[in-house]
């Protein structure tokens, strides 16, 4: 079952700044949820394949081909923080 | 005035009205009814008008472009709308204006279809009742204390309603044939990889599809037609020739095999659910059909398969909700991780944040074969056992919904709410093609949907015999009363 440092845990891998009334809330409903999931170790797998994809389609190729693309200015158009032509973000390296 | 598409286009090419009166009329229901009901998040009304004016003229020159000009209908708010705010029912793409279009919203709008506007849904289409959608519910015009489904929630209700003669929803574990089974429409998801996803904001990439809601079944399959086929800009779309559907409706179920489930009769089901399903299996049956009883064990697995396999590509695909390149940003973060963190956590309504951490949970290093590795092993099997299935039989019957619409709010438990969808996942995991069409209403006057499931491709042979249902029966005459 799932305890308090799972939840931080995946929390922090989810990028998720959950309040602790969120993570309290996640833990006992996660549980309930894997509880059920649980029932999936009755299924015999052995030598079964998995599916990741419902259709059996491989590797489709097209021609390296250019083509008209998205104008920077309309991929910029909905950025929250930009300057000139680039996406602006907090700092991330020290000076 | 409410009527299907193919009635509208026959009416305005005798010019007996104009796409723009039709238009005109849809937007004043909306203006009129929509305040109680909740369909919709965005209304285009100069975008609708300016539309269905183009279409008068191709009538007036006697020229349309097809079965569908002039016909206004709604999208889900998860399809790309170019220049038209696309908010997934969520806060964190509130603002979100699309620098395309989505491919089937290019294809109906070169089919001349005419939007009215985008229609409400759970947040990312996490959800079985529009109840989840960040910022209001949606409501069923068949009783307005009750939830319409989803998570296609306000396209179901708008085409119930007639706020809309048609919409698409998208369909990644039922959201499109269950608020159709919930609102007494029909509501197709086609077989994975028959429409292109370009342009569909990302859920659960191998299981998402986008489908039709419409009044009857030569709706479904005169929008189906128009949207189905290769997309260069979907390299999971298939490559096989689109099948005239709308043109084959008429050829009957006569020899017809169709296969009744066992597992989908269970206990706890609604009585009355079951009841109208087992009668119009009998319709079926005087139509000329054979049934036989088919058994698909895993049915029961389905739900713990959905909810890993489902979780797990949400918990990657919302990974771009970063507040960077698009949608909210907290500002203040101390540094980057800080800013997603925060900017995620306000962004995302609780259901998001609950798929997002489980799927999360379920790839991450310890328990990826314990829980991800074992459900796409599942899942193999879910696909073999229907395969098997298809060897005896051509479609399967079923119920699309264990019971009826609920009341908003009932289901506050997850997992009571995830249990709505066991007889409608199962398809989405084998990647297979199924309706719902309304098969009657309970005492209370609910509406019941019966479910048809096809082999891969084969959506040709549930639309016919859907069609032949729909001619013997008349449940899609009855509307609900609306102010």
């Amino acid at each position: 079952m799932i305890d308090d440092r799972d939840v931080d845990h995946v929390a922090r891998l989810a990028r998720l700044a959950l309040s602790a009334a969120e993570k309290a809330r996640m833990r006992k409903e996660l549980s309930a949820i894997l509880s059920h999931i649980d029932t999936l170790a009755e299924v015999a797998v052995e030598g079964v394949e998995p599916t990741s994809h419902a259709v059996p389609l491989v590797n489709v190729m097209r021609d390296d081909d250019v083509r008209e693309c998205l104008p920077a200015a309309d991929a910029l158009a909905n950025a929250p923080d930009r300057a000139g032509e680039f996406f602006r973000v907090p700092r991330i390296i020290e000076d | 005035m409410h009527r299907p598409i193919h009635e509208l286009t026959d009416a305005f090419r005798r010019g007996e009205t104009t796409p723009t009166a039709v238009t005109d009329e849809y937007l004043r229901r909306i203006e009129a009814l929509d305040g109680g009901i909740g369909a919709y998040l965005t209304v285009t009304r100069d975008h609708a008008l300016a539309a269905a004016e183009a279409a008068d003229r191709r009538y007036r020159e006697g020229r349309p472009l097809g079965p569908l000009d002039g016909a206004p209908i709604t999208y889900k708010d998860v399809l790309c709308t170019r220049g038209v705010r696309t908010t997934c029912g969520s806060k964190i793409l509130e603002r979100f204006i699309p620098p395309y279009d989505a491919t089937v919203v290019t294809r109906l709008g070169a089919a001349g279809a005419v939007m009215l506007g985008k229609g409400n849904m759970d947040e990312f289409a996490m959800g079985s009742s529009t109840e989840y959608s960040a910022f209001h519910p949606t409501r069923n015009p068949w009783d307005v204390s009750r939830v319409p489904g989803g998570s296609s929630g306000g396209p179901a209700a708008a085409v119930a309603a007639g706020m809309a003669a048609a919409g698409l929803g998208t369909d990644t574990g039922g959201s499109i044939r269950q608020p159709a089974a919930f609102c007494g429409v029909v509501g197709m998801k086609p077989t994975y990889g028959r429409v292109s996803r370009y342009g569909l904001v990302a859920f659960a990439s191998s299981l998402d599809q986008i489908g039709p809601f419409a009044q009857d079944v030569t709706d479904a399959a005169l929008l189906l037609e128009a949207i189905a086929g290769k997309d260069p800009l979907d390299a999971t779309s298939l490559d096989d020739a689109v099948p005239p559907y709308a043109a084959s409706l008429q050829a009957g179920v006569k020899g017809l095999r169709l296969g009744i489930p066992d597992e989908y009769f269970i206990e706890g089901m609604d009585t009355e659910v079951e009841r109208a399903v087992l009668a119009a299996i009998d319709v079926l049956r005087g139509l000329g059909a054979t049934t036989e009883r088919v058994s698909l064990p895993m049915t029961k697995h389905g739900l713990a398969v959905y909810y890993l396999i489902a979780p797990a590509e949400a918990s990657s695909n919302l990974a771009r909700y970063d507040g960077v390149k698009y949608g909210l940003r907290l500002p203040g973060g101390k540094d980057l991780i800080d800013m997603y963190g925060r900017t995620r956590a306000a962004g995302f309504g609780p259901e998001v944040k609950r798929r997002i951490m489980l799927g999360t949970y379920a790839l991450s290093a310890g328990y990826h074969d314990a829980y991800y590795g074992r459900a796409q092993k599942v899942r193999t099997l879910v696909r073999r056992e229907f395969e098997q299935a298809f060897t005896r039989v051509d479609a399967i019957v079923a119920p699309t919904t264990p019971n009826v619409a609920f009341k908003l709010g009932e289901k506050q438990d997850p997992l009571a709410m995830y249990l709505n969808d066991v007889f409608t996942l199962p398809v989405n995991l084998a990647g297979l093609p199924g309706l719902s069409v309304p098969c009657g209403f309970s005492a209370a006057g609910l509406p019941i949907g019966l479910q048809l499931i096809g082999r891969p491709l084969d959506e040709a042979t549930i639309l016919t015999a859907a069609y032949a249902y729909e001619q013997a029966t008349d449940w899609l005459k009855r509307k609900p009363s609306l102010a």
